[in-house]
């Protein structure tokens, strides 16, 4: 099934989150993440969710959503190009003598380190999900210690943006 | 200065609001204080379900907006059901429940419900107020957004501390949700090749919901209908919308529909749903309904649009002023063929009952409309006496048969009857029952018997829960589990313990007599029709069959 990142407009209000989520429970939407931050008006919130089905259960889901009385706008942003980040942070053993490997691999990624111990260090990484996905994979031989992500945010591309 | 609650109660006269059901409790005395001198009708309910599905009942009757008021905790989660029925049936409700103090909201408070998390899925929307100066703008958004668009409940919460404080006089200003912009107008394009594919159709079938009732667009309908020379099939939701004696009507159509709509649809070349959503009940097996027809969808709810079917033309909008645009398009076309196999299906496939020496419950239907000349709200409960009486009472004009049609509420008739006499005070009301449900608000005997509220209950007492009974026999090879209802009351005793008049029917030439004189009663009635206790409802469609393949009496 098609991956869809619908992004929308929210009211920044009490209980708008649990409006949304409880639309996805309640009509058996399975999402694979939800991202929500304040806009350039603090008044509205964006709200970045992924999600894979069908043509059919997606357009369910835009207009279910649209009729939520606190969500202002929805887009399915795949209809269209557009750009989508994910951020990473991720802590990596360090085996004694291979802190140097795990460094080179970073600036590969054009990733940063935010943190470091004699055992193990903390990689900050933002991108298309699968430069993140392939980052955790190289990484995999040193020993993943934790891995934490934002989910995507996305923005449609060109200067048509509504 | 005024306190949370007066405000409450000025605000909810100022949107109109003439009658409120409720029961008071710990945290909404401060707001029944208010209504012991306020010029506002309440009626004191004995149950909060039912107080939902009073303002539910007089929303339906009446077309405005119904209230209901009940305490935190426990009264609030019984307005759950009758919540959740008015939401499923999008009819224009606003709860108000108390809370308690807002610093003990999250502290398993004395009587403390989380109300808009658990009635967040079963509501249009809902709010928990905060302030008390935000009370007036709560209360005028609440009745807007429950009375536009698709319509629907609306609750509202306040904390007891809420409603006590005291703030300066607030006038609130224009409603104004950026998130809330429903589209009423249906798009012209659209319209016109809706207009199209109506000329064009040989064998069309117009099949009208309960939106066209809400819209308030039954003589739109039958303009239309007659204009473009259609057949109209309604859903059990849209009785009353077109006149069942009308030529042109095929009456209700799905599980218990007539054959004739069912024919008719599942042979249509062209379907036009106007405020309807294909329910299941509708449709049957789905894959297979009206395959050979193209759909129009008209709907003000774009997501009902597309739900359950694939639908080739979509408008938008609200039905009575799309078919104001749609109608001046359309031509008048004889379709002599199509009309003609119509009228061999209809005569070839009445809709009948065996008579025997027992009380038949759709003689004491047919005996009842000819009593009220056709013309009493029927509210029904759920069940073989909610079938029978679509069946078999024949309506004439919107508003008159009010029925928990999605949610399918056990209970739901009598409490409703009450508020559409309410909000009817002339008309006769009548509850059709079945012993099993009404059992499930019998307590609101007291509340008719103290108001003299005259509703008329028709009970089809068949010592069963009747409609589980005819699917076990149907489909569980007549394994009667837990369907019996031994050990039911003496219904018109009990009446009579509260005060209401009753009476007990078993014999076919007592039925036209006993609902005379229920009629020229002036007050409540309670008539307990002993009726034939393995009696059907046919034609029925087998769950998840073609709705041309129904089991009928033969």
């Amino acid at each position: 099934m098609k991956k869809h990142v619908i992004s929308a407009l929210v009211s920044n209000e009490v209980g708008v989150l649990s409006h949304v989520s409880g639309l996805f429970a309640a009509r058996g939407y399975n999402i694979d993440s939800m991202n929500v931050g304040e806009t350039e008006d603090p008044g509205i919130s964006r709200m970045t969710i992924v999600l894979r089905g069908d043509d059919q259960i997606i357009e369910q889901v835009v207009k279910h959503l649209r009729k939520l009385i606190n969500v202002m706008q929805v887009k399915d942003l795949s209809a269209a190009p557009f750009v989508e980040r994910d951020l990473m942070l991720i802590k990596v053993a360090t085996p004694p003598g291979r802190r140097g490997e795990v460094i080179d691999l970073v600036e590969i990624f054009r990733g940063k380190v935010v943190d470091i111990s004699t055992r193990d260090m903390v990689i900050e990484l933002s991108g298309p999900e699968a430069k993140i996905e392939a980052f955790i994979s190289v990484c995999r031989p040193y020993g993943i210690k934790d891995v934490v992500r934002s989910g995507p945010i996305a923005a449609p591309r060109g200067a048509n943006d509504e | 200065m005024k306190t949370g609650a007066q405000l409450l109660i000025d605000s909810l006269q100022a949107i109109g609001i003439e009658v409120l059901f409720g029961i008071p409790g710990g945290v909404v005395i401060p707001i029944f204080d208010v209504l012991y001198d306020a010029d506002m009708k309440s009626v004191l309910m004995r149950h909060e379900q039912a107080a939902a599905h009073a303002a539910d009942g007089y929303a339906r009757a009446s077309g405005k907006l119904g209230c209901c008021l009940a305490t935190s905790g426990p009264g609030a989660t019984n307005l759950v059901t009758g919540i959740a029925t008015a939401n499923f049936d999008s009819v224009p409700i606003l709860a108000i429940t108390g809370q308690v103090r807002r610093d003990l909201i999250g502290n398993d408070a004395f009587q403390e419900a989380d109300i808009t998390g658990i009635t967040r899925g079963i509501t249009k929307h809902n709010y928990l107020v905060r302030n008390a100066e935000d009370i007036p703008r709560t209360i005028r958004e609440a009745a807007y957004v429950a009375t536009t668009g698709r319509q629907g409940p609306v609750l509202v919460d306040i904390p007891v501390d809420v409603s006590t404080s005291e703030v300066e006089d607030v006038v609130p200003g224009e409603v104004r949700i950026p998130g809330y912009q429903p589209t009423v107008e249906g798009n012209l394009p659209q319209i016109e090749r809706a207009a199209e594919a109506i000329n064009a159709a040989e064998r069309p079938v117009l099949y009208v919901g309960g939106g066209a009732i809400a819209s308030n667009a039954a003589a739109e309908v039958k303009t239309f209908a007659e204009a473009a020379h259609l057949p109209v099939t309604t859903t059990l939701m849209g009785l009353g919308a077109f006149p069942e004696d009308h030529p042109q009507s095929l009456r209700m159509l799905g599980m218990h529909g007539t054959p004739v709509a069912n024919y008719a649809v599942m042979n249509s070349d062209l379907l036009i749903a106007l405020g309807a959503r294909f329910d299941d009940r509708i449709t049957g097996k789905i894959t297979e309904f009206a395959e050979h027809a193209k759909i129009i969808h008209i709907d003000i709810d774009p997501a009902s649009i597309g739900k359950s079917i694939a639908v080739d033309l979509p408008v938008v909008g609200d039905a009575k002023r799309v078919l104001t645009g749609l109608t001046p398009l359309v031509d008048y076309r004889e379709r002599k063929e199509w009309f003609d196999q119509i009228a061999h299906w209809a005569e070839s496939h009445k809709l009948s009952y065996q008579k025997n020496d027992k009380v038949k419950p759709q003689y004491v239907i047919e005996q009842l409309r000819e009593v009220t000349d056709g013309d009493a709200i029927i509210c029904t409960e759920v069940g073989q006496n909610q079938m029978w009486a679509a069946q078999w009472y024949g309506f004439k004009r919107p508003r008159q048969f009010i029925s928990s049609g999605g949610l399918g509420t056990m209970g739901y008739g009598f409490p409703a009857a009450i508020g559409a006499q309410l909000a009817c005070p002339d008309a006769t009301v009548v509850d059709i029952a079945g012993d099993g449900s009404i059992q499930m608000n019998i307590q609101e005997l007291a509340t008719v018997g103290r108001d003299n509220i005259p509703v008329k209950i028709a009970i089809m007492n068949n010592g069963y829960l009747g409609m589980v009974r005819q699917w076990q026999e149907h489909f569980y090879n007549r394994r009667y589990s837990h369907s019996s209802l031994n050990g039911n009351p003496d219904f018109a005793r009990l009446a009579e313990a509260y005060g209401v008049t009753g009476m007990t029917v078993d014999q076919p030439d007592q039925v036209r007599d006993a609902l005379e004189k229920a009629m020229e009663t002036d007050g409540p009635v309670v008539l307990d029709f002993h009726v034939d206790p393995e009696e059907n409802v046919f034609p029925i469609v087998p769950p998840g069959e073609r709705i041309d393949r129904m089991i009928d009496l033969a």
